[in-house]
């Protein structure tokens, strides 16, 4: 048996592989919860009950799914220009901070202020990748150790901060950030739910980064460096200018997810208010085929994964650590899937 | 006499594609037969069929009488067939011992017996004439020395028939030559061989028959002796092919002059103190053994090395700390020395590939956004005046053939007229047809007034385009020579390095 490449990869093909991935991931994960003395297919369907299943679901999966978009967008952009930023979640909590800090006692209008929060939480992120990417650049530090380990560095230093200077002294003793000022918080999408406009925001940024990527000298000239950076160079491409840029956009996106979530949903940070969202936004983005639109449908999928689980660990008892494993077991899938378009098997 | 090997309407299909169609051939005792083709014409996946790589749709492999089992490389092994890849299937972290006896030991024993395998690689060694180092580790090896580590691969698993897939592809000229010499005598031991070529003078200085492939058929098949390269040409393409000559006519003013320049990459002088001159409408040939310093003057005619003494300037403009970018801007066309790895970027569309190199221009870009639409435009323009084959605006690059690609790179580079054009390698690994559309190209430039500087590693190529030839030795150019002067004795001397006593011999 060997491995040999296609030739052209049919769209068919590319558009199943995923759905393939993450059926194959569900009856991985279906042997667990069949250990755990639960019928599979029920677990199932109260997963897709606790996600879909009222109005409420409904929107606390969207609510969920928003940061994944942004955290997705993030990954896929870097990845595409093989820049292999693990650092999302760093990213993520950074930009949710500086928000916080920030939009606490910003004496500006309303929609003005909230303008300059966003930008602020996405400057924060983009200055966060910049130091990893630099290193790369000048002195061939691999970008994945240091991106993954900053993630780590920045936790802790939230947890500092919301111990010490940026202490909520109304939360009653709860390691909380201040938060920002309810002017500057999102109006809900729909009433009497969590769900806010910062879904709105994060769709705007798919299509934006969509534009970007297709439309623009610099996504053009991002992916022929992600795909041969020697043509590129040859082309005369600056391949630094090109990473950097990449950098910036990626922690970017990734920051503007911790805004968003701050703006939108919790008003302060707490170091527990991503259940990783920084590293599913890898799984998504994979899921993606790197593709922003497929982000979107991606982040909807492992947001019905999270959300659901939920649902299911209340209704049968399977710990809602399940939801971890399938997402976890979908990038792994996805991984197989993706080199069965890329080759096909002869015998 | 018996065929030791025997193909029997072999049909192979791809999908859509037929890449053999009721092929037939035969290998007699001590016979060397040459498979000649462009590139495509299914060659490569004949000799996997017969190998046991690909499984034949239909046909019959007979070897030494006996039917091989479709699709099982070990069974073909087992026969006595031998196969030496194109591209080397060696571990460069093992010794040549190492490599040759891998695959070949049983499993089921422990430890292995190197000591019998060292005397029998040894002496196959010796019988063959084929000298090794043994211990050596694969990566310290040349390529002719890894070719030859290969072909022992072959010998020590009692190969009688050896298959050589593009033997010369990696090889100069005087290890082709040596190759062949070594193939020669081993025939003279009972060895069968077949190789597999497109460049006609090997086949013609080293098989005794030579069967031509052309799209998936078999069309002829003639005895070397009774054929001329004329012939073979035309059958392998199926027309008349000849490469365009180059017409005398006057030499423009000066266009891109180096004056001893020396560019230093880590310590080391990769070009020493060269000085060159390329007139309008002139090609200025630069011929040469690979790895002389080819590979530096390249990247400082694209942008890609600076000088750190001497001066490179185009017209008035001094050039030598310009990048790519400036340099296309100033007017100078760049045609990289590996098409695949330099000049295209293989997943891209060939709309992308035909403006990368100018996306910031306002041709094709304007705030910041590309203009699709007339990037598209400037590829199907290029498709079509420069015979790209098989392409759309749309198609992926990675999916051309090589002359096709090659020729939209140079499409890209000559359809600004540019000032200067660099042709590095052009034609390498292109087949016949393909060569005569580049010189072709090259020579409709010259006319135009464009300053060609052509780097050459095929002799023949050189002396036919040039107006001027240099050779590189070493970082080093020579004087120039006129065509007229360029005998093979005088090449020859330059490109061994002798030059300074010329004029005093």
């Amino acid at each position: 048996m060997r491995l040999e490449r296609r030739e052209t990869v049919p769209l068919a093909l590319v558009a199943t592989a995923p759905l393939a991935a993450i059926l194959c991931a569900l009856l991985l994960a279906a042997g667990l919860i069949g250990a755990a003395g639960v019928n599979p297919l029920a677990a199932y369907g109260e997963m897709l009950r606790g996600a879909f299943g009222s109005r409420l679901s409904l929107t606390e999966m969207f609510t969920r799914a928003t940061p994944l978009i942004l955290t997705g967008l993030a990954a896929a952009v870097a990845f595409r220009a093989r820049l292999w930023n693990i650092g999302g979640e760093g990213q993520f909590f950074m930009g949710a901070l500086v928000t916080a800090w920030i939009g606490h006692s910003l004496g500006l209008p309303g929609p003005i202020g909230m303008a300059v929060l966003l930008v602020c939480g996405m400057a924060a992120g983009a200055l966060l990748l910049a130091g990893p990417a630099y290193l790369r650049l000048h002195f061939g530090v691999d970008e994945v150790v240091t991106t993954l380990l900053l993630n780590f560095i920045v936790i802790l230093f939230v947890g500092l901060m919301i111990e010490g200077p940026l202490r909520d002294p109304l939360a009653f003793g709860w390691p909380q950030s201040v938060p920002v000022d309810s002017a500057y918080r999102f109006a809900d999408l729909v009433p009497r739910t969590r769900l806010h406009m910062g879904l709105l925001v994060a769709l705007a940024a798919a299509g934006i980064v969509w534009l970007i990527l297709t439309r623009t000298v610099f996504g053009v000239e991002t992916r022929a460096a992600g795909l041969n950076a020697k043509a590129a160079a040859f082309a005369g491409i600056s391949l630094p200018r090109t990473i950097m840029g990449v950098a910036l956009l990626s922690g970017a996106l990734a920051g503007l997810a911790g805004a968003v979530e701050v703006m939108g949903v919790t008003g302060g940070v707490t170091t527990t208010m991503s259940p990783g969202f920084g590293y599913a936004g890898i799984v998504v983005a994979m899921l993606a085929a790197l593709h922003p639109a497929g982000v979107v449908v991606a982040a909807v999928f492992v947001a019905t994964v999270f959300v659901g689980a939920d649902a299911m660990s209340r209704a049968t008892g399977v710990p809602s650590f399940i939801a971890d494993v399938i997402v976890a077991l979908s990038l792994l899938t996805m991984l197989v899937a993706l080199l069965f378009t890329t080759y096909r098997v002869r015998r | 006499m018996t065929p030791v090997l025997e193909l029997s309407n072999i049909t192979k299909r791809f999908g859509a594609l037929t890449a053999n169609e009721d092929v037939s051939l035969q290998l007699g005792q001590g016979e060397i037969l040459a498979l000649l083709g462009e590139n495509g014409a299914g060659k490569t996946t004949l000799m996997n069929i017969l190998f046991g790589h690909y499984e034949a749709d239909e046909g019959t492999v007979r070897v030494f009488g006996e039917d091989l089992p479709a699709g099982k490389p070990r069974a073909a092994i087992a026969a006595g067939v031998g196969m030496v890849h194109q591209h080397f299937t060696l571990a460069g972290n093992l010794t040549v011992l190492e490599n040759v006896m891998l695959g070949s030991e049983r499993l089921t024993r422990f430890g292995s017996d190197t000591s019998a395998a060292r005397s029998k690689l040894m002496g196959i060694s010796d019988r063959f004439g084929l000298p090794v180092k043994p211990d050596v580790k694969v990566s310290k090896l040349s390529v002719g020395e890894r070719q030859r580590v290969e072909i022992l691969k072959a010998l020590y698993r009692d190969a009688r028939v050896l298959i050589l897939d593009e033997p010369t592809a990696v090889l100069a000229r005087p290890e082709a030559e040596r190759l062949f010499e070594t193939l020669r005598g081993m025939t003279k031991d009972g060895l069968s061989l077949i190789f597999i070529s497109h460049k006609l003078h090997e086949v013609m200085a080293a098989s005794d028959r030579v069967a031509v492939l052309r799209g998936g058929k078999m069309v002829a098949e003639r005895k070397t002796r009774d054929t001329s390269p004329a012939e073979l040409a035309e059958l392998m393409v199926g027309r008349k092919v000849e490469r365009p000559k180059r017409e005398a006519h006057s030499i423009g003013a000066p266009v891109l002059v180096g004056s001893g320049i020396t560019v230093e990459q880590e310590g080391a002088f990769v070009l020493d103190d060269v000085s060159f001159t390329v007139h309008a409408g002139e090609i200025l040939g630069i011929v040469g053994v690979s790895g002389n310093g080819q590979g530096a003057l390249g990247a400082l005619l694209s942008g890609l090395a600076h000088p750190t003494a001497g001066s490179l300037t185009l017209g008035n403009t001094d050039i030598g700390h310009f990048g790519p970018r400036d340099l296309i801007e100033a007017g100078v066309a760049r045609v990289p020395e590996d098409r695949h790895s330099e000049g295209a970027v293989g997943e891209m569309s060939v709309w992308e590939n035909a403006v990368l190199e100018r996306l910031r221009s306002d041709a094709f870009s304007n705030l910041g956004f590309v203009r699709k639409q007339a990037a598209q435009e400037h590829a199907r323009d290029l498709i079509g005046r420069f015979d790209v084959r098989g392409a759309t605006p749309e198609t992926r690059i990675r999916l051309l053939s090589g002359g096709n690609m090659q020729k939209l790179i140079l499409g890209r580079s000559l359809s600004t007229g540019p000032k200067f054009l660099l042709a590095n390698q052009p034609t390498r690994g292109l087949d016949e047809g393909a060569i005569a559309a580049v010189h072709q190209e090259l020579l409709a430039a010259r006319s135009e007034g464009a300053a060609i500087l052509l780097i050459s590693e095929e002799l023949e190529e050189a002396v036919q385009l040039s107006d001027r030839i240099q050779a590189i030795v070493k970082g080093r150019l020579s004087q120039p020579v006129t065509a007229d002067e360029a005998d093979a004795r005088r090449l020859g001397l330059m490109m061994a390095g002798v030059w300074d006593t010329e004029d005093a011999a």
